[in-house]
């Protein structure tokens, strides 16, 4: 097992989610990596100064998702994504269940990783993009004690004057979250098709669910 | 904050080297076996992997899980932070050799002033005084290294005891494990007492984590796979790998089928 992978996974998604875990978009064409940095520091903050989401209660989490992540996050794009080439066979029912579940999957992912979190801050690097740029790539470090955690976001422009940038895949330590997912949905497309996706990962929520 | 596990991701025991021969050969003899359909292009021996992740997660649930748990309620926090930075800090001597041997300028530097620091003023790597003054920790091994003068990592595998590897970091682990201080030391029974305490000490840092995978992965197997593959590659490209696979291109025209 990749332990050190996951050590690390856990510790930073703790912080990367704060960058999806922002403020309201602002009205300006906000800089792609002004808008990040934004976010993450808001959401920082808030999580160091809340007991509660640091001992990791999912209620408040899930609702601190809804509420201020995912204005922010492409969600559809990102599920879409994760499940491939069979999201375009699905229909709308199983698009919205599927992006349900594997919504709920990763807020679990969050509630352990929210532990994590003490005295990190954010540092933003260089951003290689030109000004037309309608899809790029944010990076950023997360500095605290050890190895700074490299984090990084693709960024999408929403289309329409001042309406901001919206994530569609988060990169941990090097690790595409989207990509993560896409062998073991399709394993599971593979073997049980597009519904035994869905029931196995609503079952994987529900079992989830009690043991916390 | 939690301190990473060894450079590889992987627990390392060393005076394996007898395990290491035997893993050779019967790679040898898998080389060319059939694998699914399905199979991922970076996993060809899928099959012999997946029998060594459920040993290693047998011995993991019956030996190591328990032992880290009881040293994490045993011991104080203070002291379980003291034995994480004093192993750090013999890593970041290798680091400094590793970071060399990939003309990084900026990590050699950082590595050094890091061990410097830490092996004196934070008496022998107890205290980590050169994260206090913000000096980044640039954990490299020599599986990177062969990475950066352009070997490729080769296929996908799961090494008895110590976890994700590929053939080509494999090949390094015998460098490595000479590179490590804590292989120097003469007497046995330190020796051994020392590599015992790393062990513990890496695998409680993951007691959360582990925890966490369990509810987070469909397939352990495939998620931890997929990560340490996508995270050497990575980490070989100092954080900036080229962009050779796309995988987000077929999404520019996601919107246009989606409601």
């Amino acid at each position: 097992m990749n332990r050190r992978l996951f050590n690390r996974l856990c510790a930073v998604l703790a912080v990367s989610t704060l960058g999806l875990l922002g403020l309201p978009a602002q009205a300006q064409d906000e800089a792609p990596d002004a808008f990040i940095k934004r976010l993450t520091t808001e959401v920082l903050d808030q999580i160091k100064s809340d007991k509660t989401l640091q001992s990791g209660d999912v209620s408040r989490i899930i609702a601190l998702v809804d509420t201020k992540i995912l204005p922010h996050v492409n969600f559809q794009r990102m599920t879409a994504s994760a499940v491939g080439p069979a999201w375009r066979q699905a229909n709308p029912e199983q698009k919205q269940r599927l992006q349900g579940a594997f919504k709920a999957l990763l807020v679990r992912t969050y509630a352990g990783a929210l532990t994590q979190v003490s005295d990190q801050t954010i540092a933003m690097k260089p951003l290689r993009a030109a000004a037309m740029d309608k899809e790029l790539v944010v990076r950023s470090e997360i500095v605290g004690r050890g190895d700074p955690i490299q984090l990084e976001y693709r960024l999408e422009k929403t289309p329409g004057e001042g309406a901001g940038w919206k994530i569609y895949n988060l990169n941990v330590m090097g690790v595409w979250l989207v990509e993560t997912y896409r062998s073991q949905f399709s394993q599971e497309i593979n073997a049980k098709g597009l519904d035994g996706l869905i029931t196995t990962l609503e079952a994987r929520n529900l079992s989830n669910g009690k043991k916390s | 904050m939690k301190q990473p596990a060894n450079s590889t991701g992987a627990l390392r025991l060393s005076s394996l080297s007898a395990v290491r021969a035997g893993l050779v050969i019967s790679l040898v003899l898998l080389t060319g076996c059939a694998s699914g359909p399905n199979a991922h292009p970076a996993d060809p021996l899928e099959p012999f992997n997946r029998g060594v992740y459920k040993f290693n997660d047998a011995v993991d649930g019956a030996v190591l899980k328990p032992v880290a748990t009881a040293y994490r309620d045993i011991t104080p926090s203070l002291i379980r932070q003291g034995v994480r930075n004093f192993f750090n800090n013999l890593q970041d001597g290798w680091s400094i050799v590793n970071n060399a041997l990939q003309l990084n300028g900026q990590g050699t530097s950082d590595s050094v002033g890091r061990f410097l620091l830490n092996s004196t003023f934070g008496l022998g790597g107890i205290f980590d005084l050169a994260s206090d003054l913000q000096i980044d920790r640039n954990t490299r091994d020599f599986g990177h290294t062969l990475g950066y003068w352009g070997v490729g990592p080769g296929p996908y595998l799961v090494l008895p005891l110590m976890g994700s590897s590929t053939l080509r970091d494999t090949v390094a682990l015998p460098v490595d494990t000479q590179g490590s201080l804590t292989s120097h030391v003469s007497h046995v029974p330190t020796r051994n007492t020392v590599r015992a305490v790393d062990l513990i000490d890496r695998r409680e840092g993951l007691l959360k984590a582990t925890e966490m995978l369990e509810q987070v992965a469909l397939d352990p197997y495939t998620f931890t796979r997929d990560a340490h593959l996508q995270r050497r590659r990575s980490a070989v490209y100092n954080g900036n790998p080229p962009d050779d696979i796309r995988y987000d291109e077929p999404l520019a025209v996601q919107p246009k089928d989606t409601p």
